[in-house]
């Protein structure tokens, strides 16, 4: 209950509804509440639609094209087109889904994205609430995402659909691990889950301190999101759509704006625990931490119109021989300097990073010696030329 | 350049091995029973001096009076080509042995002959018609192939 | 734990079975038991057509056999019905047609090489740069004879027409240029470790499997298997070009992969002497519209960007042929996909089929 009474927009309606109109309490409370859930989603969604039209642009210019510029100045408009060609779209259920599942889907994964969104701080104060337990929430809410998708892929009844919800539990049931050791870390530096204190212990942006960590929680998170080069569950050259191939209309556009929304939330999430949320401002501290969100999602960008897609064996692979390993270096190192220096200095901390820099350079390499995917890959195989045979 | 061994030279090479395997020959191609094939082929592939490893092209013609199955035969150790033809007589149901035990890479274009021509090849491990569908009635490379008057609907197509 | 094999059908609706290919799939889990081929949704019977249509006209089909490679296919038809005439072509002729098939070839494989790249899962950007460039070569094309897909630009004895006056400059720019293209292509894709990781080894064919399948072209060449028509059985004017012949080591996804940009590069160096050596002359042999070949049959087999191709033609005096018949790489080079993609994932078994670079208009006809 206090949380909200600090919120600015809170006090706003409560005060409006209650002194000004004269209702009772309990309405001035709850149009109170009802008007932070309206601008946190509101303007979360709104962000989720313009990554979309940013990512096609960004794609675009990587692949020489201009990207979307029909509707509005630059295109902004295409998500909007977009939305309502898929609210124009006929709604399809095929013969073979079992029906209640297949319509819960779409909700069960936009959900806890929304849900998640209660603990992050947007800039200076813009909070729901501070959970004490802030990380762990988000872990858990973002758990629930890969329940959705298997939810879809077996109420497809389609094959190819399970073949990516299979897919998708298995590698984001690997990929939670070693995310969850790059969190544990982030908990160890700053003591504590709370997004707000994670924030006021960065003296030093936690991605220097943990350089280790931040790589494994891009990879990871990527992993997650089933974004490149992790997108095995959607697999457009293999499985059509995997879990979403049966989805159409609104249903499907759910899954795509729930899909770009928790890129944004990663990107949240990561300027929030490795980039220091919103300080070192020299804006307004809202528009520097989305700046932040947004560099996150350029690079998200920049990764799917580079890489390749990996194998699912190859994918498992890799978090199961590399990144857990790598985790458990990261979180032993972070422990051990925080018994060290239970409470870092400036200058402790700035140690740290030299440390921490010189482990990642070394555990890098040399786990690379020994772990493969697949048989090991000969870099640069030239290919000789045949002499001049007759 | 490749050299094209001519059909007479190829009936003499098998007329000392194989007796009585060649019917015909003339400049273009030397033609075999249907009996011999096997053997014949089996031999071009494995003898040394001819080897002929590859098999660049299996097809037929519809002659009317009797059908031809054509394989061109090529031996990169050699650099040499050469043509070999079976003449299958009747109409209802052309027969020869198959090829793919000496060539693999006879099996689709075995398969389309089959489909299109309608001619047998025994010992094919998969002969199905491919290009056009499980039920489709005649076998439109033929010269007398009619489609039938429309409106017609097939098993399986339309 | 109990498992139970599930019959998946890739295609003939896929986006990346090249067209209207269909695999039926037997797979436990990922894992590939059986496959079989399901081909004929883009038959449109051409070789029945053929029957119907006087020589020059049957070129225009030729074009719709492998669309993203018409030059080659009219190349190898009016060969053979040039073997079947006996008419030379002149020399200009000849060295136009080179100069088309060689650029022809150059599509093929950066058409094959993005969508190769598309089927690995890179979110389109290689596909782009490939057509992009693709895009300029089709412009040569348009000059050359005002179409871009489905060119009907040979002739039987030569060309349809001189190349203008503002064809050879631009095609000097393209020679320029394509190089830096080329290895800015191979920057992207060439070390990248998903790639190495995802094609090398993976669905290998020995060089003697591959001979045996009567598989062709750069497949064939992949496996070691020194054999380029080109090379052994020179036509139009390849004796007087000089060119390298790539060849893989290890038959797998990776050198299926890498000769095609090779052979891009001995492309080029192929375009580029025949400009050097062409001279002006007539680019036609005169002949009559509706001529009538002796009786006989022939086969001239070329080198198509996707394996040898040849029509096979049977003459009865008359203005149509009496039996044509397309050995079609695309379809033959399908031989062995059971052999390759058994044993393998779902994922290695799209990105084994794209490296055997087929073309559905080429196995159906």
């Amino acid at each position: 209950m206090s949380p909200l009474k600090d919120n600015s927009i809170f006090s706003w309606t409560y005060e409006l509804v209650a002194d000004t109109l004269g209702g009772p309490e309990w309405l001035a409370y709850g149009l109170g509440a009802l008007a932070v859930i309206m601008v946190v989603v509101n303007g979360f969604l709104l962000i989720g639609t313009i990554f979309t039209w940013m990512e096609r642009k960004v794609v675009g210019r990587f692949q020489s094209r201009v990207g979307p510029n029909r509707v509005g100045p630059f295109g902004i408009l295409q998500a909007v087109a977009d939305a309502v060609k898929l609210l124009f779209q006929e709604d399809i259920v095929p013969r073979r889904a079992d029906r209640l599942l297949f319509n819960a889907a779409p909700i069960v994964m936009l959900a806890p994205s929304l849900l998640a969104l209660a603990v992050i701080p947007f800039g200076a104060g813009s909070y729901v609430a501070d959970l004490n337990i802030g990380v762990l929430y988000v872990v858990a809410m973002s758990g629930i995402a890969s329940l959705a998708v298997l939810i879809a892929g077996y109420a497809s009844g389609n094959k190819l659909a399970l073949l990516g919800s299979m897919r998708a539990v298995a590698m984001l049931l690997s990929y939670e691990i070693p995310l969850v050791m790059a969190l544990l870390g982030i908990t160890i530096l700053a003591g504590s889950m709370s997004m707000v204190d994670i924030i006021a212990a960065q003296s030093v942006p936690f991605v220097l301190v943990s350089p280790l960590g931040a790589l494994i929680f891009l990879i990871a998170m990527s992993a997650e999101l089933n974004r490149p080069p992790f997108d095995v569950t959607e697999a457009e050259s293999e499985l059509v759509a995997g879990y979403l191939t049966e989805y159409s209309g609104m249903k499907f556009g759910v899954f795509y704006l729930a899909e770009f929304s928790n890129v944004v939330l990663a990107g949240a999430l990561f300027a929030i625990l490795f980039l220091d949320g919103w300080e070192w401002a020299i804006l307004p501290s809202h528009l520097w931490f989305l700046i932040k969100v947004f560099g996150f999602l350029f690079v998200a960008s920049w990764v799917r119109a580079t890489l390749p897609r990996m194998r699912i064996d190859q994918i498992l692979t890799f978090a199961w021989k590399y990144l857990f390993p790598l985790s458990l270096v990261n979180v032993l190192a972070l422990a051990v300097e925080t018994i060290a220096w239970p409470d870092p200095s400036g200058l402790q901390l700035w140690i740290m990073v030299a440390i921490n820099w010189a482990i990642a350079a070394a555990a890098i390499p040399l786990l690379s010696l020994v772990v493969h995917l697949g048989e090991p890959a000969r870099a640069g195989r030239r290919i000789p030329l045949s002499e001049e045979v007759f | 350049m490749t050299t094209a061994v001519s059909g007479s030279d190829l009936a003499e090479v098998l007329g000392q091995r194989l007796f009585h395997s060649v019917t015909n020959s003339d400049a273009g191609a030397a033609w075999v029973t249907p009996e011999a094939l096997l053997d014949v082929c089996r031999f071009l592939h494995d003898d040394r001096a001819q080897a002929y490893d590859l098999l660049s092209s299996v097809t037929a013609v519809d002659y009317v009076e009797f059908f031809d199955v054509v394989y061109h035969l090529t031996s990169i150790a050699r650099n040499a080509a050469t043509v070999l033809k079976v003449r299958l007589y009747g109409r209802d149901a052309p027969t020869v042995a198959s090829v793919t035990s000496v060539w693999a890479g006879a099996d689709l274009q075995e398969r389309e002959i089959y489909d299109l021509l309608g001619v047998t090849f025994t010992g094919h491990p998969n002969l199905k018609r491919m290009l056009t569908w499980e039920g489709f009635q005649g076998h439109p490379l033929r010269r007398d192939y009619l489609e039938p008057p429309l409106p017609y609907t097939w098993p399986h197509g339309g | 734990m109990h498992t139970q094999p599930v019959i998946v059908n890739i295609g003939p609706h896929h986006p990346s079975t090249h067209g209207v290919f269909r695999m039926r799939l037997t797979m436990d889990g990922e894992n590939i038991l059986d496959v079989e081929p399901v081909i004929g949704y883009l038959h449109r019977g051409s070789e029945k057509l053929a029957e119907e249509r006087h020589y020059t006209q049957v070129i225009t089909l030729t074009d719709r056999m492998d669309y993203v490679a018409s030059m080659t296919n009219n190349q190898a038809y009016v060969l053979s019905c040039e073997q079947l005439t006996g008419i030379t072509p002149p020399d200009r002729g000849m060295y136009l047609r080179v100069i088309a098939a060689e650029l022809q070839r150059v599509v093929s494989h950066l058409v094959a090489t993005g969508f190769f790249l598309q089927d690995l899962g890179a979110f389109a950007t290689p596909l782009m740069y490939a057509m992009r460039e693709r895009e300029r070569v089709l412009d040569l094309f348009e000059m050359l004879c005002g179409a871009r897909i489905t060119v009907s630009y040979m002739r039987i004895g030569g060309v349809f027409q001189d190349a203008p006056g503002e064809f050879w400059p631009a095609l000097r720019r393209i020679l320029d240029e394509f190089p830096a293209f080329i290895d800015e292509l191979e920057d992207l894709i060439s070390d990248n470790e998903i790639v190495l990781s995802r094609t090398q080894g993976v669905s290998v064919i020995t060089g003697a499997d591959a001979v045996n399948a009567s598989i062709t072209g750069p497949v064939l060449r992949a496996s070691g298997v020194s054999w380029d028509l080109r090379k052994a059985a020179p036509y139009d004017v390849y004796d007087r070009v000089s060119f390298d012949v790539p060849l893989g080591e290890h038959g797998d996804n990776y050198d299926r992969y890498i000769i095609r940009i090779r052979e891009i590069r001995e492309s080029l160096k192929i375009v580029e002497q025949c400009v050097a050596q062409i001279e002006p002359g007539p680019v036609r042999a005169t002949t009559a519209m509706l001529f009538r070949p002796p009786v006989g049959e022939s086969y001239v087999p070329i080198e198509a960007p996707k394996g040898e191709l040849g029509f096979y033609l049977v003459s009865d005096g008359s203005i149509a042929p009496y039996r044509m018949h397309a050995r079609a790489p695309s379809l033959i080079n399908l031989t062995l996909l059971k052999q390759m993609l058994v044993g393998w994932k779902l994922s290695d078994a799209i990105v084994s089929f794209g490296s055997i670079d087929v073309n559905m208009g080429e196995v159906d006809r």
